[in-house]
């Protein structure tokens, strides 16, 4: 991962120019989530942030609903029964069962829930009123969920296909010319080993980075033009961007669930692959 | 590494950690991050799951059983139904012998019916044919007295002398009788009654 991925350079241009290059304006960027709460050491490494804190605040309260609601459970559900039964049963039956297979889906199945709800609930966070951080637009978090279900397919594999080696030969598939299978084993190998835990991380960290800048942008943007703005032209545009924000949060809510649910659906893709006989 | 640029960036900065790499990832966060989903896959795996899966046990056991109550209250319903389809057909069936029966039993006392009433006629039949028998007997025994009495009276009147003695009077009168009836005597030629005895 370059650090100078994501540039917002554009950002303070377009508004620079929409404000008559007073400099007033200061751009939303990466660095506003930055957030440390407790700084152990200033603004080092090991300061505790406000996104490790949000993180731990979702644990608890995913740990309470869930612990709680499962405590007396009935054949026939109460209420909160019946929401922990349908999100159980869609990670369980959806994610879970479709895709690993019936076989051997049960074992991974508190895996995935784990997951799903942790994913789904921190990125709500992200618009859920006096929270709202998206836990996940941090790096450092998918890339610790990306890292267990890493070292789960791999460890998995493995022992499903009785050793390294035995694992590395799977990867090509058979019934190859010989000249075919470096090229496809360096392909594979790259896949495995590379892509897919790059993309798993990056794609839940960009979503949640991403759209919550768009939010971000919008609200402060508007903000300041609502406020800052000289004549009626920028005050009617920071209304639209408050009035757009609004949509923006409505669109994040699909995004927020659709990352979560991908992010669980790849994990169980990726197992199945490992719990598969052939390649 | 990750350290040493964190030191590097955050050098006097106010935002120490993002500013120069804001893209890397925080290793207090991570640790955070590491500890939270063990946490909550702990609770979930000893938890959550299990109970969740018991309760699906549960289920299908209670949805299994109540599919075996039905199957076994459809048996016995189609039971029923067998026996009471076979009693009808029993009962249709002794209403049918009951009814063969009663025509038998018709039959046959219409046929008793007739032998008695066949039985009686020829009763009343035998019974008029002795009565009138008894009855020509009674005129035949009254006629031969009368004829008697008459002959004896006009065999008196013709001989001029009366008969008096009763057995002489019955035997002549009843050997006339036999010659008459074997049509040895003709009426002119009466024997005299002091001979024949």
């Amino acid at each position: 991962m370059s650090p100078t991925v994501v540039s917002a350079s554009w950002l303070p241009a377009a508004i620079a120019t929409a404000e008559g290059g007073e400099g007033g304006f200061k751009t939303p960027g990466v660095a506003d989530f930055w957030w440390p709460v407790i700084p152990f050491d200033g603004t080092g490494p090991w300061a505790v942030t406000r996104p490790a804190l949000v993180l731990l605040l979702s644990v608890g309260l995913l740990a309470w609903f869930y612990v709680g609601a499962t405590r007396k459970l009935t054949v026939v559900p109460s209420k909160n029964q019946f929401l922990v039964e349908g999100s159980y049963n869609f990670v369980r039956n959806t994610i879970g069962r479709d895709i690993i297979g019936s076989k051997d889906f049960l074992q991974f199945v508190p895996l995935l829930l784990t997951l799903f709800t942790l994913i789904l609930v921190n990125n709500l966070f992200g618009i859920f009123p006096f929270i709202q951080f998206p836990t996940m637009s941090r790096v450092g978090i998918p890339i610790v969920l990306t890292l267990i279900v890493y070292i789960t397919y791999h460890a998995v594999a493995i022992r499903r296909k009785h050793g390294v080696l035995p694992y590395f030969k799977s990867l090509i598939p058979p019934g190859l010319p010989g000249w075919l299978k470096p090229i496809l084993f360096v392909l594979e190998f790259l896949t495995y080993f590379v892509i897919r835990p790059l993309t798993l991380a990056l794609r839940l960290f960009g979503n949640m980075l991403a759209g919550h800048l768009m939010l971000l942008v919008f609200i402060v943007g508007g903000e300041y033009l609502l406020l800052e703005g000289d004549n009626l032209f920028l005050k009617f545009s920071g209304a639209l961007s408050f009035g757009f924000s609004i949509a923006m949060t409505f669109f994040e809510l699909l995004i927020e669930f659709l990352q979560a649910f991908i992010f669980t659906l790849l994990a169980a893709l990726y197992i199945s692959d490992a719990v598969s006989e052939h390649h | 590494m990750i350290t040493a640029s964190v030191v590097a960036a955050a050098d006097g900065e106010p935002h120490g950690f993002p500013s120069g790499f804001p893209l890397l990832p925080q290793p207090a966060e991570m640790v955070i991050g590491l500890i939270a989903f063990g946490i909550l896959y702990w609770l979930y795996k000893t938890k959550v799951v299990p109970r969740l899966e018991e309760l699906y046990a549960e289920r299908a056991a209670a949805i299994e059983g109540g599919m075996q109550q039905a199957e076994q209250a459809q048996a016995e319903a189609k039971a029923a139904l067998e026996q009471y389809t076979a009693q009808l057909a029993e009962a249709r069936a002794e209403a049918n012998s009951i009814r063969e029966s009663a025509r038998e039993q018709g039959a046959s006392i219409v046929a008793e019916m007739r032998a008695q009433a066949q039985a009686e006629a020829s009763r009343i039949t035998e019974s008029a044919k002795r009565q009138v028998e008894a009855e020509r007997q009674q005129a035949v025994v009254q006629l031969r007295q009368e004829v008697g009495s008459l002959s004896t009276t006009l065999a008196s009147k013709i001989v001029g002398e009366s008969l008096e003695d009763e057995v002489r009077q019955k035997g002549i009168v009843d050997r006339f009788l036999a010659e008459l009836e074997a049509g040895e005597v003709t009426p002119q030629k009466v024997a005299p009654a002091g001979q024949d005895a």
